[in-house]
């Protein structure tokens, strides 16, 4: 047992003395990348994603003999656990994940505890094509600094159904009276799911005057002050809620199913193409159509990173580059692939990239660019987590 | 029977190699089952008293639980967990008496006995949503009632599933316990002599189920105490099955353990561990309490026994049994088989008791998925059941052999990987096993999920053997085989259909392991399970449809193979097919 302890160590300590792969010598990268498996960690909750990404695998072994993995994982989270895990255990090299979708507190958690490899994503020949008026280089307002990489853009809409609400309520106020009017016809996935914590996220941007202490740490902001707003329009939609508030959906996608199950009329997606995609799919009925709130809603993006320790660095920053490719984003933008939003700057793209996008049809619940809007800065990353306490605290736990 | 051994042993010609080998086998089990439990469980007592150096904590002290004790669910989450075990398992319990007292060795009963495998085949996570999608207010029953018995076009807003006190929970629990423990049963039933036992109560002029449940339940109970302690410990700490069935505001304390070890902030990993160790104790807890209701049990039971009441009205309690047990196996294949139809569905709107057309686009999008998954699934099963009954076959061997019976200390032991939370040592042992310098891969996998299939095989296999008659083997040492002879060509060939079912069982706990596979894999060894768990993760019923359908044959087809192959086998030797 010692002495494959022995070879095993002396084999990951040859793994460490060997030169990372530098993005900006990129020949070398894809040169490297050849022959590697990349254990791409993604939620895999999601039969379609599970797909693109299936295809994406497909394509970069074809161009890049890269051998892409899947693994699916029911929460993001695990991932961060495994890294931390290898961590604590030594194994500072080989280790088992090279890729992780990521975003907002679990990016902000692997960077503050250095577990992430890097800087390489502002490398990436594909960056070119990315748009910088997108909230690309701020994840949750926390700077990326080049340690993570975007590929997908998602901003808040709502979604209702228009055979039961042929006007939805447009403003998170005129939400709540609603609900006392019909109650039980809406709810939000129970935070600190990402989707729920969300909609706390652009409710109190619905109700704040002032937005601007939302982007500095909440401890710099009169929190109480701030957030009183927030709590008093919670406490009167709560008892109008489905099931009273006493239960949530535990996920978006769960919420999804609640509408299609026509226990309720109105949603909330971080997917301004989900419900598109969703009618594709059977889904959703196909008299489901979205609004963006007045005011504007949340935008951020999804991204990729790489662990410290992950073994085929290479291969994944071929995932990654690949992910930007015009040929990609068009492919997650299709509302019959996914209905993702892209993060490229597709006006400027040569024509024959730009002509992937233009052939895409959107779908009939999917709204234009235009109608979209600016989207609002994700708050910083402190609010979210006070609020989350506070939200479990007061509605969480209790019955 | 005792008699017999020593006399048998007494021929043995002086030892060989092997035998040496074997007493060592028992030894070996044990430490196979306690190191990776021990190092888990230390592992995740470290962080619960603040030492997590990856996080860069390292303040040894009480603070974890401080401040889980400040989580203001805790209580109700506390309570959750005591109240959806205990009382499922004794609903469970009560309802296999129930069955047993009022229908063993009658014709309605071959129907329970062939009803069990397809129950106990299907997953458990598989199982709640099929059961919540069942009941819910837009479930199937309104859907099949809507509008025209109920004149609902909406469905109504009612709190079924997730309901705050469990109930549902409960009841998803319950139809998944009652089919295993009802299989521990029937094991043990098969040495208790009920039918004489019956015979002789009978013609004292007691009803059918008293009798039974006087005569026969003490002598069966004493064999399934531990099945039954596994059932409480499971339904404690279950976390798939509450997830989708319990309530949320607050969860169980297990699944918000789940919850806390996958907040990215790392901090709560510590809370986390804390209430990992909070569950351990409260399982301890729960396990003693269910021990000293036994005694009390015990205690009043005689005194019934003694008052020698006939009980003759029984018409009633037999039909309830009978219903109860009906309506929990109808859940469970029920909701499979809205599952199935989910698989195929298209958009399916309520009240629309079916969908509005058929596709079979969530089957072809997930074939290629599950080819690869389903060979990878069976590999992992097919050899840690393998070890696992090897081990077994050892440790019987050797109890018959030498004498070396597992006394009451090493049967805990066989169950400690079922009785310890998987949360509580999971994580502690993939960190063990990475210190090390164990990758994590399908054979570390494999070796995990043994930890797990053993003690169900060891249960499963040990009673047969134990009943074999031991004359057969004293007649082949009198022709002279040795004792390796004796085993290979006379105990084992009268044993298959014992060590089919054994395995059966093996391949099916094998299949459903979710945490081991996930954990100790490093998510890189993909399973049905991993793949149906984190697809269910979604909520998308078609594809839980799919998956769930998969991972019920994958458990099935063993199942259906120790039944249909030792009947193959022994085609033109009728005499092997009752060994």
């Amino acid at each position: 047992m010692r002495t494959i302890t022995g070879a095993l160590a002396a084999l990951a300590m040859g793994g460490a003395a060997w030169a990372e792969p530098d993005p900006a010598d990129w020949d070398a990268v894809t040169e490297t990348a050849r022959g590697q498996t990349v254990y791409w960690n993604a939620w895999g909750g999601s039969p379609t994603t599970n797909d693109f990404i299936a295809w994406v695998g497909r394509r970069v072994a074809e161009d890049h003999g890269v051998t892409l993995e899947h693994v699916k994982l029911s929460d993001t989270a695990s991932a961060v656990s495994r890294v931390l895990s290898e961590k604590q255990a030594g194994q500072h090299a080989g280790g088992a994940i090279d890729l992780i979708w990521i975003n907002g507190e679990n990016f902000a958690a692997m960077k503050a505890a250095d577990l992430l490899f890097g800087p390489w994503a502002w490398e990436l020949p594909n960056w070119a094509l990315v748009d910088r008026t997108k909230p690309v280089d701020v994840d949750f307002t926390v700077p990326t600094e080049g340690y993570e990489s975007p590929w997908a853009a998602a901003q808040v809409v709502f979604m209702y159904d228009t055979a039961d609400l042929p006007e939805p309520p447009r403003t998170v106020p005129a939400i709540a009276a609603w609900a006392a009017e019909t109650p039980g016809r809406f709810t939000y996935p129970q935070p600190p799911d990402f989707l729920g914590s969300t909609f706390l996220k652009q409710a109190l941007y619905g109700v704040v005057d002032d937005p601007a202490p939302l982007l500095d740490p909440a401890d710099n902001a009169d929190y109480d002050a701030v957030t009183a707003p927030l709590w008093a329009l919670l406490d009167q939609l709560t008892p109008n809620l489905w099931r009273q508030g006493r239960a949530y959906p535990q996920t978006g996608p769960r919420q999804i199913q609640l509408m299609a199950d026509g226990e309720i009329d109105l949603a909330i997606s971080f997917s301004p193409g989900e419900a598109s995609a969703a009618i594709a799919n059977f889904e959703l009925p196909d008299t489901v159509r979205t609004f963006v709130p007045e005011g504007g809603s949340i935008g951020n993006a999804s991204f990729v990173a790489i662990p410290y320790n992950a073994a085929a660095k290479a291969g994944a920053m071929v995932v990654a580059n690949f992910l930007l490719s015009p040929e990609a984003q068009a492919r997650a933008l299709d509302p019959q692939v996914l209905g993702y939003g892209t993060v490229l700057d597709v006006a400027g793209l040569p024509d024959e990239d730009r002509a992937l996008f233009d052939g895409i049809d959107l779908g009939i619940a999917t709204l234009s660019p235009d109608e979209l809007g600016t989207a609002l800065p994700e708050p910083h990353p402190s609010w979210m987590e006070r609020i989350e306490a506070d939200w479990t605290a007061r509605y969480g736990v209790a019955d | 029977m005792t008699d017999v051994r020593s006399q048998g042993a007494a021929r043995h010609r002086p030892q060989r190699r092997p035998a040496r080998v074997l007493p060592a086998v028992p030894m070996l089990a044990t430490a196979f089952l306690l190191l990776p439990v021990g190092a888990g469980v230390l592992g995740t007592l470290a962080p619960a008293f603040g030492v997590l150096p990856a996080a860069g904590v390292m303040q040894p002290g009480l603070g974890a639980f401080a401040d889980l004790a400040a989580w203001p669910g805790l209580p109700d989450a506390v309570r959750l967990s005591l109240v959806a075990g205990g009382v499922s398992t004794l609903l469970s319990l009560a309802v296999v008496t129930a069955v047993l007292a009022a229908w063993s060795g009658t014709r309605t009963f071959a129907a329970v006995r062939a009803l069990l495998s397809p129950l106990l085949s299907v997953p458990h996570a598989a199982a709640a949503f099929g059961l919540a999608f069942l009941i819910a207010p837009s479930g199937w029953i309104l859907r099949a009632l809507s509008p025209w018995a109920t004149g609902f076009d909406r469905p109504p807003d009612w709190l079924i599933v997730q309901d705050p006190w469990g109930l549902t929970l409960i009841a998803g629990l319950v139809a998944k316990e009652v089919p295993f423990v009802m299989l521990m049963a029937l094991a043990a039933l098969g040495q208790a002599d009920a039918g004489r036992a019956m015979t002789v109560a009978r013609s004292l002029g007691y009803g059918r189920m008293t009798a039974w449940v006087k005569v026969v339940f003490p002598q069966v109970y004493r064999q399934i105490r531990l099945p039954v302690y596994v059932v409480l410990a499971f339904s404690m700490t279950v976390v798939d099955v509450a997830i989708v069935l319990g309530p949320n505001t607050p969860p169980s304390l297990a699944v918000q353990a789940v919850k806390w070890m996958g907040d990215p902030d790392l901090a709560m990993r510590l809370r986390a561990a804390a209430a990992a160790v909070l569950q351990l104790a409260l399982v301890l807890g729960a396990l003693a309490a269910w021990w000293l209701g036994e005694r009390a049990v015990a205690a009043l039971g005689r005194r019934w026994i003694a008052a020698g009441g006939r009980g003759r009205r029984e018409v009633w309690a037999r039909r309830a049994a009978l219903g109860i047990a009906g309506l929990s196996a109808a859940a469970v294949l029920g909701g499979l088989a809205v599952l199935a139809l989910w698989s195929v569905a298209g958009f399916w709107a309520f009240p629309d008791p079916w969908p509005s057309g058929l596709t079979m686009q969530n089957w072809t999008r997930h074939a290629m998925t599950l080819n690869a998954t389903v060979a990878e699934t069976a590999v992992i099963a097919a050899v840690s059941t393998l070890i696992a009954l090897t081990l077994a076959i050892g440790c019987l061997e050797a109890e018959m052999r030498h004498g070396l019976r597992l006394g009451a200390a090493g049967l805990w032991l066989l169950y400690l990987p079922l009785l310890v939370p998987q949360v509580a040592f999971l994580p502690g042992l993939s960190t063990a096993m990475l210190l090390a310098g164990v990758q994590g891969g399908t054979a570390a996998v494999t070796a995990a999920h043994v930890l797990f299939v053993f003690p169900y095989v060891f249960l499963a296999l040990g009673d047969p053997w134990r009943a074999w008659d031991r004359r057969y083997g004293t007649v082949a040492s009198a022709l002279g085989a040795g004792p390796d002879r004796v085993l290979w060509s006379v105990r084992l060939p009268m044993l298959l259909a014992p060590l089919l079912t054994a395995a059966a069982v093996g391949v099916s706990v094998s299949v459903g392991q979710y945490l081991p596979t996930l954990l100790i894999g490093g998510g890189r060894v993909q399973t049905l399970t991993t793949d149906a768990v984190a697809l269910a993760s979604g909520g998308d019923r078609r594809a839980i449809g799919v998956f769930a359908l998969a991972q019920t044959a994958a458990a099935l087809v063993p199942f259906a193979l120790a039944i249909g192959l030792p009947r193959l086998i022994y085609a033109r030797r009728g005499g092997m097919r009752h060994g």
